[in-house]
């Protein structure tokens, strides 16, 4: 127990000692949130948009009202005839255009099948889709309100994402993604890096002529890492909550404990890439290559994994992060409870069971 | 050959870190073709000296020219005019034999044909010919540092620096390397060398010690254990360097 | 009992392409509270050895014990019991003085004040310091301390590789007559060092050269070993003098010891006589010759030169 202790205590006077990594430890968390959460969003706000109305009725009225009404749209521009509508993109001033073909509220209340056509500019597709999805959400929540209980076939399906996130927000999506990005880097690499500077300032050499056991030197090295991811957490939702205005919908508890699980993994993938590498900059290269890249592209937050190729979709499952990303999304977005997210915390306790056991038998008693 | 020409002046040098001193108004004169032995415990301040006159790091006071050149001003005409070899640093391992020449001709702008002519010499001059095509790491250390210095000297400095060049290497290669450093000091360039085996101390023209930031002694080896009263130079600096109070490196 | 027992140890690195044999067939041992030395150059396989005896690595060939133990079966006794202290610095830099020594001493289930006693001599010269970080020491400062974090679980044998490398005269001279102290309260202590004027401080020592011991021997009988009559020469041209001599048609060897170059003549040939004369026809001024006594590093280079 003792030599538990002196270990731990001893890991952080490194930490701490360690200015510039503390500040780069506890401030990009915060940094990275605040860029995804503003700056990086995919959430488009007051696009200019033209609109041709051939029909100038009510409904059409109510619709460009409620378009110009929302946070996405402003009716930049009412365009006359439909050779307007490529003159409207070429001056760059609007991202699309609402086109109404004649007679729409006769065609809506009595075929139910009114036409309105949503041109948007091809050539930013990110943006493109998101605001002709935005803009036939609004168009369909109109429906919905004019009919009741009816469902009118049409053409622009609303987006899934805004059953859970009602005001279209982004950074809903961003806060689980950093999170686990977050996570993944910093208990991760800094796990690793922790061990193999001990290799590369020889003291590894000492520490293993010494009667401290493997399993002792893995747990002391992973606790404190595993502390200070604890307090990422933290800080992350405490920058959402507050300054993000992203709710905590679900039991803060739980996505306490999911998140400990997380990081457990985390530190364990940590300690299976320091039993492999050498120096401090393969460790380094080597989390930033297989954890973070991952994360990113596979984590489900930046692209969603439905609309990737199977074989993407199946080396998904292996990476933790998405395991967390849909965790994190069930409790704190959707407000599920453990019932419903056993499975994916199943997922990453045996990720850490087995990484855990690999690295135990892994760590090297000698020098080669 | 020894010239009277004077290639290192350096008058009242100083250099402060804050408070403390590293060399604390050193002054000596280093002739042409001398081998000069900079001698010192860990801490003296040699390492901070040696930096400033190779222009690596600017004076805090004092005034000190190297080859002629100023060393708050001209350092990049000092640096083309030393060379400087260490024990910690010298060749890339990771390169052979010959890339390593090439590479380090090619810094001080050396003609290809000149390389060519230079790289015959060199290797035949070390019996390394049959290695050129080796990893440096693949070499004995004792080669590798007979190596790095041929390659310090290979653009004709007018001086030449070495930071502990023989420490670690077997007694035969040891003095090898000091033969090559008679040849080169021979040649007219000047050797200033620091050192840890006292022996090798014997083997300089001229010898100063360093004690806590300041020149405690300078002179010949010969004329040192007289005014000390000692039988060697292990004596004469024992003697000295007992007295250090700084422990700081 | 012997405290360390090395039989017929073998160690190689590399592919089969390039093998490197760090160790060629090394057999010695060790008498408790000997303070034994092995002396050599960088590259000579000094390394390999502690690493061997300290259960880092593992040898292709031969077996070795330590305090009795097998060094590949009973490590976590071995590991338990000895105390080493690499060739390179290896304690925490950005921890202090005291940190590292608590440290060290908790690692090994014991403390500072339980052994106390055996560090106080060292560690009081470095107590001054207590606070200062490790990596802000000087060099012989540091060795102290890492002397200190080896000794403090009281090992049975001391494993010092190269303790006294890059580290100025004084500071090695200190540390010499700290191992003397310690070898009197009875630890055994292997010391490895490429200083060959560092040979007479041992007991015994071995000469290790390319991986192979050359000579293990107490240090005065290893300059009896020294075969022939050497002499101690002197001129006003020492550079000149090395070169002239080594042209001499009798010189077996003729290397330069500080102030003197020390020539060995083949058997029987020319005499004092001879070498002043031919040094007289090369005008040498103020030629001094006088017999002199080999040295260890005379040996060293004998043995070299003979395998």
């Amino acid at each position: 127990m003792k030599q538990f202790l002196i270990f731990v205590k001893k890991e952080f006077y490194h930490i701490f000692r360690d200015r510039k990594s503390l500040l780069i430890i506890f401030l990009m968390p915060i940094m990275q949130i605040i860029l995804f959460g503003f700056a990086l969003t995919n959430e488009i706000k007051n696009s200019n948009i033209a609109v041709l109305d051939n029909s100038k009725d009510e409904s059409t009225a109510a619709i460009i009202q409620r378009l110009d009404a929302s946070r996405y749209f402003k009716v930049y521009q009412n365009l006359q005839s439909p050779s307007d509508i490529e003159k409207a993109f070429k001056t760059g001033n609007v991202r699309m255009v609402v086109v109404f073909q004649p007679g729409f509220r006769e065609s809506l209340l009595h075929t139910h099948a009114a036409q309105v056509q949503l041109i948007a500019d091809g050539s930013d597709p990110n943006t493109a889709t998101t605001i002709t999805n935005y803009a036939g959400s609004i168009i369909s929540d109109y429906q919905k309100e004019l009919y009741g209980q009816f469902e009118i076939p049409y053409t622009i399906k609303p987006e899934i994402r805004m059953l859970y996130n009602p005001q279209l927000k982004g950074t809903y999506n961003f806060v689980p993604g950093v999170m686990a990005m977050i996570l993944i880097l910093i208990a991760a690499m800094m796990t690793s890096v922790a061990i193999v500077r001990e290799k590369e300032i020889n003291t590894m050499e000492v520490i293993l002529v010494s009667p401290l056991k493997p399993l002792l030197f893995i747990v002391s090295k992973a606790i404190p890492y595993i502390f200070l991811s604890l307090v990422n957490v933290v800080t992350i939702l405490l920058v959402s909550y507050f300054v993000l205005d992203v709710p905590i919908n679900g039991n803060l508890f739980l996505l306490m404990a999911e998140s400990l699980l997380f990081i457990i993994t985390a530190v364990s993938l940590g300690l299976m890439i320091s039993t492999f590498t050498k120096t401090q900059q393969e460790a380094q290269m080597f989390s930033l290559m297989a954890l973070l890249l991952p994360t990113l592209l596979l984590g489900g937050f930046m692209f969603p994994i439905e609309s990737m190729p199977l074989p993407l979709q199946i080396v998904s499952n292996i990476v933790p992060s998405k395991w967390y990303f849909l965790i994190v999304k069930d409790v704190m977005i959707k407000g599920l409870g453990f019932s419903q997210v056993w499975k994916e915390s199943l997922v990453l306790l045996g990720m850490s069971l087995f990484l855990l056991t690999i690295s135990l038998k892994k760590f090297k008693i000698r020098l080669s | 050959m020894m010239t009277d020409e004077t290639v290192i002046h350096v008058d009242r040098l100083t250099k402060k870190f804050g408070d403390f001193i590293a060399t604390n108004a050193i002054s000596f004169d280093v002739v042409q073709g001398e081998i000069f032995g900079f001698l010192g415990a860990n801490g003296a301040g040699k390492t901070t000296a040696m930096r400033m006159l190779c222009g690596l790091s600017i004076p805090s006071s004092g005034k000190a020219t190297v080859a002629g050149f100023d060393v708050y001003k001209e350092t990049e005409h000092i640096k083309q005019n030393i060379g400087y070899m260490s024990q910690k640093f010298s060749l890339y391992e990771d390169l052979t034999v010959k890339e390593n020449i090439r590479f380090y001709a090619g810094i001080y702008g050396m003609s290809r044909s000149a390389i060519k002519e230079k790289m015959k010499v060199l290797l035949e001059q070390l019996e390394l010919s049959a290695e050129e095509n080796s990893l440096v790491k693949s070499l004995p250390l004792g080669w590798k540092q007979k190596l790095a210095f041929s390659v310090a000297i290979l653009h004709e400095p007018r001086i030449v620096f070495l930071d502990e060049p023989t420490g670690g290497v077997d007694p035969v290669t040891r003095r090898e390397f000091w033969n090559l450093i008679y040849e080169a000091a021979a040649k007219g360039i000047t050797v200033f060398v620091t050192t840890h085996y006292m022996d090798e101390a014997e083997y300089c023209d001229r010898v100063s010690i360093m004690v806590d930031g300041v020149i405690e002694a300078l002179d010949t080896p010969a004329n040192l254990k007289k005014t000390y009263n000692a039988s060697s130079m292990d004596e004469v600096f024992l003697q000295l360097a007992r007295g250090a109070k700084r422990a700081a490196d | 009992m012997n405290a360390i027992t090395v039989d017929h140890i073998v160690k190689t690195y590399g592919s089969k392409k390039q093998v490197l044999t760090a160790l060629d067939d090394i057999s010695f041992e060790v008498k408790k509270g000997e303070l034994f030395g092995i002396i050599g150059p960088d590259g000579a396989g000094k390394t390999s050895l502690f690493r061997i005896l300290t259960t880092l690595l593992l040898a292709e060939g031969g077996t070795a014990t330590v305090d009795g133990y097998d060094v590949v079966k009973d490590y976590k006794q071995i590991r338990k019991s000895v105390g080493y202290m690499p060739g390179k610095f290896s304690l925490y830099q950005d921890l202090s003085v005291e940190e590292n020594l608590e440290f060290f001493a908790t690692i090994f289930n014991t403390s500072i004040d339980q052994n106390y006693d055996l560090i106080k001599d060292i560690y009081v010269q470095i107590e001054p310091f207590k606070k200062r970080r490790a990596g802000k020491l000087s060099g012989g400062m540091k060795q102290k301390l890492a002397l200190c974090c080896a000794l403090i679980h009281k090992p049975s044998v001391l494993f010092l590789d190269e303790p006294t490398t890059g580290v100025d005269a004084v500071s090695r001279k200190e540390f010499w007559d700290m191992l003397k102290d310690l070898k009197k309260q009875g630890i055994t202590i292997l010391v490895s060092t490429p200083y060959m004027d560092e040979a007479a401080m041992c007991d015994r020592v071995a000469l290790i050269q390319s991986g192979k011991i050359m000579s293990i021997e107490t240090p005065e009988n290893i300059v009896k070993e020294f075969e022939g009559e050497l002499w101690a020469v002197r001129s006003a041209d020492m550079y000149r003098l090395l070169n002239d001599l080594k042209q001499y048609k009798y010189t077996e060897s003729c290397n330069s010891f500080g102030e003197y170059h020390h020539l060995l003549l083949t058997k029987n040939q020319g005499g004092k006589e001879g070498v002043l004369k031919y040094l007289n026809e090369l005008s040498h001024k103020n030629i001094l010759l006088e017999h002199t006594a080999p040295n260890i590093e005379d040996r060293f280079m004998q043995l070299m030169k003979n395998t």
